[in-house]
């Protein structure tokens, strides 16, 4: 059912929600950017509809409540392990469209990808609602469309908000609320109730072509070379993905008791240092390049061959991020014209071979 | 014929004595660095019709019209009216050029407004030191910058501000990537290490460049919200005893600053030797005379300090004195 609220209604309705559930939402957080008073979009929990940045895209995703930057999974001391209590209170996510695809990427990797389900992953998971902020237009650097994922996939929200200009100018808010429950929280502070779409976007000005298959000899293509000089491996654009889900783990003892400690669950990413390394000295991806081409591969082919759809949802933050101007749909793109020559070439090859004959 | 001038009085007009006859240089101001291109045109334009066509670009950040006859210095200062009123200074007459040559030009980097690194406005700093500061005839040199890198040579002035954030660190948010530690080693001062994979900050060692902040990926590294600053006082060049600024205050806020380079002036008015030329003397030598504490207890008068200032005891300078002894050994 689909309702429209005037603002303060709106209001009530997150406030009546802020009662049931922690809410997690994109936060406009002043000051904490990476420069002197710049800001950064980041999720964290409110309370109200004022505290939310509703208009734009978030810089770091919101998959941090489901996988935390840095998770303790258990203490441990001589014989024992002890697993720190969870908040289990139900949690409400604001989120977009393309974030919606992407939970569709984190629950395939901790839920669906090994014999069992990751027990850290669904403690939190089993208590997450989701609500979804509709897409007027494509933001920065955004390429959903080209991956698909401008539409939120069918029953994976539970209810939505969208700003409009209502009839007599001033701002509404529609709400599309599939789940009954929650209806009922907001059918009586709306004004109206009407058939609701959530707004999505239709074109981005970022468009992206995915190599429908990747030959091998890509491994040697020089369109990674580039990556060498440009990229410092700093690993911001796996850590703002909504998509990634590497971690790495940290068993500490503590200082003043080494009997002592705890064992860490952080995030990694496939760019930093150190990802590759193995017993013994040995590192798989060295250089930048090296990097770049397993992550670019890993979002637009590798992940497909496994599980059959794309892991990037195209929502771009990886580009907005980049500190050294790295565009990852120009990365994608580069990928296609490369695939693509390599076809051509291989057919030319074959051709040739054949006029031989 | 020699045109009957008060040279004096020309000079406190920020107008040069030139080394030929006749000719003088207007000197513009731009405190802070930051000036308008509508007026740079105006600059440009004077320098085209009563210069010799060519601008000087002074080290404190001034611009320097040359070749200036004597006797059209009053079309100049009509013409220098609409700059002097778009530089926010601190001068109500604005027809008679600037007022004022000692207190030198506020000197300023860019700053948080196109540096990566800068940690405050310098330019907007600047321009308040100069609103509290000039028009003055007393010989003081202010200069800020934006982080540690000093760009803008701040340890050569009478005070030298430098900006400072304190690191604000949320271990919930690092991954112990260990960008910060690395940048903070190659870029800084070394002041950050892993320990037990999370990250500890030597305190006394920090200078609060805000290069951890810069580098985290994950913002796990943040901006205090209060900017900090370091203040390095009595840096000189000149022929006597040149030598750099050292450190007097660190950890200091933006209103304490003002109000001590105010402050200043009145020591300066307590103790300076009149009998310098033109009665301008560095304040440094004027610390050298008095003693440090005496300088301190002028410059300090009803000035609190924040919790978080560290004030040095004593400071110490160094630097040839060529007034002693300049052989090369």
């Amino acid at each position: 059912m689909g309702y429209a609220l005037g603002m303060d209604g709106f209001r009530e309705v997150v406030g009546a929600l802020a009662g049931q559930y922690r809410l997690w939402a994109p936060v406009l957080k002043v000051g904490e950017g990476r420069f002197t008073d710049t800001d950064v979009v980041r999720y964290d929990f409110v309370t109200s509809a004022d505290e939310i940045e509703w208009h734009t895209r978030s810089d770091y995703a919101f998959k941090e409540i489901l996988t935390p930057l840095s998770q303790t999974l258990f203490y441990f001391t001589d014989g024992q392990t002890t697993v720190p209590p969870a908040d289990t209170r139900d949690v409400l996510v604001f989120l977009r469209a393309c974030d919606l695809c992407a939970l569709r990427r984190l629950d395939q990797v901790y839920q669906q990808s090994g014999p069992r389900s990751d027990w850290f992953y669904d403690r939190i998971r089993d208590h997450v609602r989701f609500a979804l902020i509709g897409c007027p237009e494509s933001q920065e650097d955004c390429f959903c469309v080209s991956m698909g994922s401008n539409v939120a996939p069918a029953g994976s929200y539970d209810l939505s908000v969208d700003f409009v200009a209502g009839t007599d100018g001033e701002p509404q808010v529609l709400m599309d609320v599939p789940a009954a429950d929650l209806a009922a929280l907001v059918a009586p502070r709306a004004t109206a109730e009407r058939d609701v779409e959530p707004a999505h976007v239709t074109e981005n000005e970022t468009k992206v072509t995915v190599p429908a298959e990747v030959p091998n000899s890509i491994y040697k293509s020089d369109i990674w070379a580039e990556y060498n000089a440009r990229c410092i491996e700093c690993g911001r654009c796996n850590f703002v993905c909504p998509t990634c889900t590497c971690y790495t783990m940290q068993d500490v003892f503590y200082t003043d008791n080494g009997k002592v400690g705890e064992r860490r669950r952080v995030a990694a990413s496939c760019m930093v240092d150190g990802y590759t390394n193995v017993a013994g000295g040995g590192q798989y991806r060295r250089t930048a390049g090296d990097r770049m081409r397993f992550k670019v591969l890993h979002k637009v082919y590798d992940f497909r061959r496994r599980f059959g759809y794309d892991m990037c949802v195209g929502c771009g933050r990886c580009t907005t991020v980049c500190p050294e101007y790295i565009n990852f749909a120009a990365a994608v793109n580069k990928l296609a014209d490369a695939c693509a020559a390599e076809a051509a070439a291989a057919t030319a090859t074959k051709e040739g071979a054949g006029a031989n004959a | 014929m020699t045109q009957d001038i008060n040279v004096k009085a020309l000079k406190k007009n920020a107008f040069r004595q030139s080394k030929v006859r006749g000719e003088t240089a207007s000197r513009v101001r731009v405190p802070g660095g930051l000036v308008r291109a509508e007026d740079m045109v105006r600059i440009a334009q004077i320098a085209e019709d009563f210069g010799n066509g060519e601008l000087f670009l002074t080290n404190r950040q001034g611009v320097e019209i040359p070749g200036i006859k004597l006797e059209d210095m009053p079309k100049v200062q009509e013409r220098l009216k609409p700059i002097i009123e778009h530089a926010h200074i601190n001068q109500e007459d604005t027809d008679h050029g600037y007022m004022a040559s000692g207190t030198r030009n506020i000197v300023a980097c860019p700053g948080k407004r196109l540096c990566p690194f800068g940690c405050y406005d310098t330019t907007a700093f600047a321009q308040r030191m100069d609103q509290a500061i000039f028009p003055n005839n007393r010989h003081v040199k202010v200069a800020f910058t934006g982080c540690s890198n000093d760009c803008a040579h701040v340890a050569l002035n009478d005070f030298g501000i430098i900006g400072m954030t304190e690191p604000q660190y949320d271990p919930n948010r690092c991954v112990a990537c260990g960008a910060c530690v690395k940048y903070c080693q190659s870029r800084s001062v070394s002041a950050l290490k892993l320990v037990n994979d999370k990250v500890v900050r030597d305190e006394n060692k920090c200078i609060g460049c805000g290069v951890c902040v810069v580098y985290c990926p994950t913002r796990a590294w943040t901006r205090s919200k209060e900017h900090y600053f370091r203040v390095k006082i009595m840096g000189r060049t000149g022929k006597q005893n040149p030598r750099l600024a050292q450190d007097w205050l660190r950890w200091v806020d933006e209103d304490s600053i003002v109000k001590i380079v105010q402050n200043t002036y009145a020591y300066i008015d307590e103790y300076i030797d009149e009998s310098k030329p033109e009665g301008k003397e560095h304040i440094g030598y004027i610390v050298d005379r008095t003693g440090f504490e005496e300088f301190c207890k002028w410059a300090l008068k009803d000035v609190e300090l924040g919790p978080k200032t560290q004030v040095a005891k004593r400071v110490y300078w160094d630097g040839k004195r060529y007034d002693r002894e300049n052989e090369l050994v």
